[in-house]
């Protein structure tokens, strides 16, 4: 493996974990705060793909507002599930949660293949985006690649900066470490899980509809990146939006340098990353003890 | 408190011990005689009702017993049948005495491991950390070209049990086929039945219930676990031969966490806590679904059953958390009859340890 070769996968692993990134930390979010174990977390990445693929025609070359606009859309659509489907599943077992969520995807499967049907489809990135960057005169970029990336940096510096520096996230963090003084104090928490959840829709279906233009949009795609959060929320422990993120990057890492290392078996890699850390450390590496 | 008295009598609510017997035999008796009705369409959807009992059976035993929610159960039912499938010879039958053992076996040492590894977490971890080792699993299969890769692979003849040079079993024939997984069920939930009224039953009922006082009492609640996911998954292993035996056919969505979810659907649409829930709910899923996908009632909706049998089971869930059974105990006091526990006591246990 020469030099360039190996910046570029570098490049790629740090792009992968920091879209996983997005999704993981949605799925953390909304476990660590509401305690809800949402299996139709993949859905909503897919819906973001799916939603990119519709409205896509519309906006042309501004991206960004594409952008937004699906941001705003499908935090909305989050917004409405939480009030409709999922303040449901606060009282009630995991069990009865992994089921109801399960069902979910079933059903979302189905909507979507009503909609839009079964075909995969190619999204293309804006022309501003389009093309290749040269690194160090050795090997050309996607431009489109490094934009998902800086996309994603921007995203997660201000999700820190909401949880860490406004009054909301301190309401999360708060809600997170001790939901029962939360309510006692006054705060109205069903509009905060409500806030909590639509933000957790918003951030996968970003993921999503970020995703779109480098890769292919499929009915399968939810469920595969489902998978892989779990392993990064059990790699990085639970409710924790920092182990979520350096769990991803390793992920990340793992994954694309698999495929490059091991072909056929590059699939596994990350479970067998998980089942080191488990052994290891079985809370993940952040836990908040759950 | 219900909830011990659930835990250490296991029995159908609604019936007395005395006579718990009666209603498991009438139905052996009538499942004995049904394929002399059955046309041979009917009589493939009975066998395929009878394996998913084995495989809910053995999910029961993990879920509704001692209360760990695995969601990667399919991989030990898959794997099995990869093994069924890969382990039998092209020009011949394979030997069930061969091949039976063997799928049990190599499912069973994955479940050691899996279980192993997942055994270190508790609650929502292990939820997911089961469903990955799952779908690890799935992806050795899907992406190597061991078995097939994503197509999967046919048995060209399957298996047989031969004596010297008469055939005993040949499960090419249906007739001995649904004999056969019969005789799995009988075995499975015969044995599962002991279990639950031995020794080690019990401490699994305790574990489900207080896990916390079982340790305190001095029971090394990590090997009584294990043992329980290792014996789980060698009966999904049954059930797993036995459909690779029925379709002639393995591929990788056997070990997809659909599968799993299918199946933990069963359990719970039958009711928690009881064997016969988990054969009422196998039943009910199979027969929900062949419903639900018959163009002769929804005509051009029938593609679509995904979406009215999701809807199905969040109704259900929602509405029936005790299951099937639950109906024929409305208004009797039988215990909680869910396996997890509701958040704030696994924090309460996370900030004492």
């Amino acid at each position: 493996m020469d030099i360039s070769t190996f910046l570029v996968q570098c490049l790629n692993s740090i792009q992968y974990g920091l879209l996983l990134f997005l999704v993981a930390s949605g799925l953390t979010l909304i476990f660590g705060i509401m305690g809800v174990i949402n299996l139709a977390h993949g859905s909503f990445y897919m819906i973001g793909a799916y939603l990119a693929f519709s409205i896509a025609p519309f906006f042309g070359n501004h991206f960004i507002a594409m952008l937004l606009a699906g941001v705003a859309l499908s935090a909305l659509f989050g917004f409405f599930l939480e009030w409709i489907f999922f303040s449901y599943l606060y009282q009630r077992d995991h069990l009865q949660q992994v089921l109801m969520t399960y069902a979910l995807i079933l059903v979302f499967e189905e909507l979507r293949s009503i909609l839009v049907g079964n075909d995969v489809h190619g999204v293309k990135a804006p022309d501003w985006l389009s093309g290749g960057v040269s690194l160090g005169g050795i090997m050309t970029y996607p431009i489109y690649n490094l934009f998902a990336s800086a996309a994603c940096i921007v995203v997660a510096i201000g999700l820190y900066l909401v949880v860490n520096r406004t009054r909301l996230g301190m309401m999360i963090r708060a809600g997170a470490s001790n939901r029962d003084m939360v309510r006692g104090l006054g705060i109205n928490i069903r509009l905060l899980y409500r806030i909590v959840f639509a933000a957790g829709v918003a951030l996968a279906a970003l993921a999503g509809m970020i995703a779109a233009p480098m890769a292919s949009v499929y009915p399968g795609m939810g469920g595969h990146v489902l998978i892989v959060c779990f392993v990064v929320v059990v790699i990085g422990g639970i409710g924790s939006i920092s182990g979520a993120l350096i769990a991803s990057l390793l992920v990340g890492f793992v994954d694309t340098f698999g495929k490059v290392f091991f072909a056929q078996l590059s699939g596994i890699g990350i479970y067998v990353l998980m089942a080191i850390i488990l052994i290891w450390r079985p809370e993940g590496l952040r836990s908040k003890g759950y | 408190m219900g909830t011990s008295i659930a835990a250490t009598n296991a029995v159908m609510p609604g019936a007395t011990p005395r006579f718990g017997w009666l209603a498991p035999l009438a139905v052996l008796v009538i499942l004995a005689v049904l394929p002399m009705f059955l046309s041979s369409y009917s009589q493939d959807l009975a066998v395929k009702i009878i394996i998913y009992a084995v495989f809910a059976l053995s999910l029961e035993l993990l879920v509704g017993t001692t209360g760990l929610v695995s969601l990667g159960h399919a991989a030990f039912f898959g794997i099995a049948a990869y093994v069924t499938g890969l382990a039998s010879p092209e020009a011949e039958a394979g030997s069930i005495l061969v091949l039976l053992p063997l799928a049990i076996l190599i499912a069973g040492a994955y479940a050691l491991v899996v279980g192993a590894l997942s055994l270190r977490t508790k609650g929502v971890y292990f939820i997911m950390v089961t469903l990955a080792f799952a779908q690890m699993a799935y992806y050795v299969f899907h992406d190597t070209p061991i078995g097939g890769g994503s197509d999967g692979m046919y048995l060209t003849l399957r298996p047989a049990l031969a004596l010297g040079t008469t055939t005993l079993i040949d499960l090419d024939n249906a007739r001995h086929l649904y004999f056969m997984a019969l005789g799995a069920l009988v075995f499975t939930f015969g044995l599962l039945a002991l279990v639950q009224r031995s020794r080690f039953g019990h401490a699994l009922a305790g574990i489900r219930v207080n896990e916390q006082r079982m340790r305190a009492a001095g029971f090394q609640t990590y090997w009584y676990k294990l043992a329980a996911f290792v014996l789980a998954g060698m009966l999904a292993a049954l059930a797993g031969f036995l459909m690779a035996a029925k379709n002639g056919v393995v591929n990788p969505e056997m070990l997809s966490w659909h599968e799993s979810g299918a199946v933990l659907l069963m359990i719970i649409l039958g009711g928690l806590g009881s064997l016969r829930g988990a054969v009422i709910g196998a039943m009910a899923f199979v027969l929900l679904k062949e419903f639900y996908s018959s163009e002769a009632i929804f005509g051009d909706f029938a593609a679509r059953w995904q979406l009215t049998l999701g809807l199905t089971m969040i109704f259900f869930v929602a509405l029936l958390p005790k299951g099937l059974i639950g109906l024929s105990s409305l208004g009797k006091r039988f215990g909680r009859a869910s396996a997890g526990r509701p958040a704030t006591e696994e924090q309460a246990e996370g900030a004492d340890k």
